[in-house]
């Protein structure tokens, strides 16, 4: 595992005599929607340097916990604490300060449609900087030849391909060069050519740019390959975190199941079923 | 029990969704205020180039229809009411009509109804589809207040447009008016319209002005809160946008009524 710190304002991230101290620390995590529990009191941590893999299959809770981590839902109960900072008790000015450090990637890229690709990638230094036009013009152009997107500044993101749109995605996640990177879903939709490269990219920006990466995933063969550790959900449960060694070695059934693509059996009680619908429509 | 417990529980859920959507909107205009006036305190300041920009939208770009329309409007009522006063024989009256139903009533109505067909439906499709393709989440990650970046600006260029497009709308319709009944009257159109002029009063006009300031806060807030809360992909931004303007349009109308029977009182 790679265990390279950075400085950090806030700590987070300083090595102390315990070790290094994590960036992200979530502690006996809480979400429902409705009558519905989807995170069963989950503690993780994430330490500086290194690219964490949250896996698990579809319904496992993952996406609801990248929402919880990215500050977009607030826990019902247990802290998210991210660089240092409670995001259940933060102020606005602190979440403010908080989301210049962090930069996301999403699923399907969420370029802003009405705004070109340059301005996609400029608008956080636009936003939050008082740097002068040339300048903004040229770091958005830099960012955009890291994910080799050189000269494709003044296109629409309509007039893009799903990997150029995650890699303008990436360019704009990474303009403001935030400590802490989320990447939700990076192989989604993608061929293997194209998720393969956008795989080798991650690395890079790691390796260039010292970024925590946090992805979130369920493509087994991305995961193994970037991953420094591995955080594998089912259910709203973490069934463990380990090395992809640990992971693939695991005798944990619904991990070996997920890791062989094994099929759950799915025994549906249609009362049981009937009875939840119910009330969470009364709810 | 069931057959009377059902019918209750769920017209006390609308109530509560009812109740909902005005506080959530109120709070979006709250939200939207705070930005507009001190959003540079805490690092979110409204951008003078967004709001220039929902003011071509909503203003600029909407001058043709709305010459269109008002004029038609204008011909309508000078058609009309040279018709029902003539019974009367009170033809010269029309000048009068037109002036007080258009300055106080139809140049607000129809401007705003035609807003929010346009810019209102506009305003939810767009923002419903930021929401269904996470770009408002993205926002909201990238420290970008999705409320000051999406509703401030459409909110003060509504305010400021709704108005100056009423003003506008009046002015064609009466000229509409002039281009129609003068001949039937006898009268040059110059001298109709200035017989307009001395009839009017600034209260006439400041009724037209004073609905359309709320009417620019309905049609906005609806846009903006139907957006926000888009959820099923494609079909979800369909029901929203028509949800949007079927909505602008009955609460423009009842809050026309309203205003109409407090201020002519």
């Amino acid at each position: 595992m790679n265990t390279r710190v950075q400085q950090d304002a806030t700590g987070a991230g300083q090595p102390s005599a315990l070790g290094p101290q994590p960036l992200i620390e979530v502690e006996k995590l809480e979400a429902w929607y409705g009558r519905r529990r989807i995170l069963n009191g989950i503690d993780f941590r994430v330490d500086a340097g290194e690219i964490r893999v949250i896996m698990g299959g579809s319904g496992s809770g993952k996406s609801t916990l990248l929402r919880h981590l990215l500050g977009l839902q607030k826990p019902r109960s247990g802290t998210v604490r991210l660089l240092g900072v409670d995001l259940g008790r933060a102020s606005e000015r602190e979440m403010l300060a908080l989301r210049r450090q962090i930069g996301v990637s999403f699923q399907g890229g969420a370029l802003l449609t009405s705004l070109s690709v340059g301005d996609n990638v400029a608008l956080p230094l636009r936003e939050h900087t008082d740097l002068d036009e040339n300048t903004i013009r040229i770091m958005s152009r830099l960012k955009l030849e890291v994910v080799n997107l050189g000269g494709f500044q003044d296109l629409m993101p309509s007039q893009l391909s799903g990997g150029m749109i995650k890699r303008a995605a990436l360019a704009r996640a990474i303009v403001m060069d935030p400590k802490l990177l989320f990447f939700d879903e990076p192989s989604a939709g993608l061929d293997p050519v194209v998720s393969a490269e956008l795989d080798e990219l991650i690395l890079r920006l790691r390796d260039a740019l010292r970024m925590t990466i946090v992805v979130v995933t369920h493509e087994l063969e991305s995961a193994f390959k970037i991953a420094d550790t591995i955080t594998v959900l089912d259910q709203g449960d973490i069934l463990m975190t380990g090395t992809v060694d640990a992971v693939r070695r695991a005798d944990h059934e619904r991990i070996q199941d997920l890791l062989n693509r094994r099929p759950r059996e799915i025994a549906v009680d249609a009362d049981a079923y009937l009875r939840r619908l119910t009330e969470e429509q009364a709810a | 029990m069931n057959a009377l417990s059902r019918p209750l529980a769920s017209l006390g859920r609308a109530a509560v969704q009812s109740v909902a959507g005005i506080g959530y909107a109120g709070m979006l205009l709250l939200e939207s205020l705070y930005f507009a006036a001190l959003g540079w305190r805490v690092g979110q300041p409204l951008r003078l180039r967004q709001v220039l920009e929902q003011m071509r939208q909503i203003g600029v770009d909407a001058l043709p229809i709305v010459t269109l329309l008002a004029l038609t409007i204008g011909v309508m009522l000078g058609i009309q009411f040279i018709a029902a006063l003539r019974e009367f024989g009170a033809q010269s009256q029309v000048v009068v009509a037109v002036a007080k139903s258009v300055t106080r009533e139809f140049g607000a109505l129809i401007t705003a109804i035609l807003v929010a067909g346009r810019s209102g439906s506009a305003l939810a499709a767009r923002i419903g589809s930021m929401s269904v393709s996470q770009e408002v989440d993205a926002l909201a990650t990238m420290g970008i207040e999705p409320v000051r970046y999406l509703a401030a600006p459409a909110l003060i260029a509504m305010l400021v447009m709704l108005p100056v497009l009423t003003v506008f709308a009046d002015t064609v319709a009466i000229l509409g008016a002039a281009l129609y009944a003068s001949p039937a009257l006898n009268v040059t159109p110059a001298a109709y319209l200035l017989q307009t002029l001395s009839l009017l009063v600034p209260g006439d006009l400041w009724q037209g002005i004073a609905k359309a300031f709320v009417f620019a806060v309905l049609i906005t807030l609806i846009g903006v809160s139907t957006g926000f809360s888009v959820s099923g992909g494609a079909e979800g931004v369909g029901r929203a946008t028509t949800r949007a303007v079927v909505l602008s349009i009955c609460y423009i109308i009842v809050a026309d009524m309203v205003f109409s029977f407090f201020l002519n009182r």
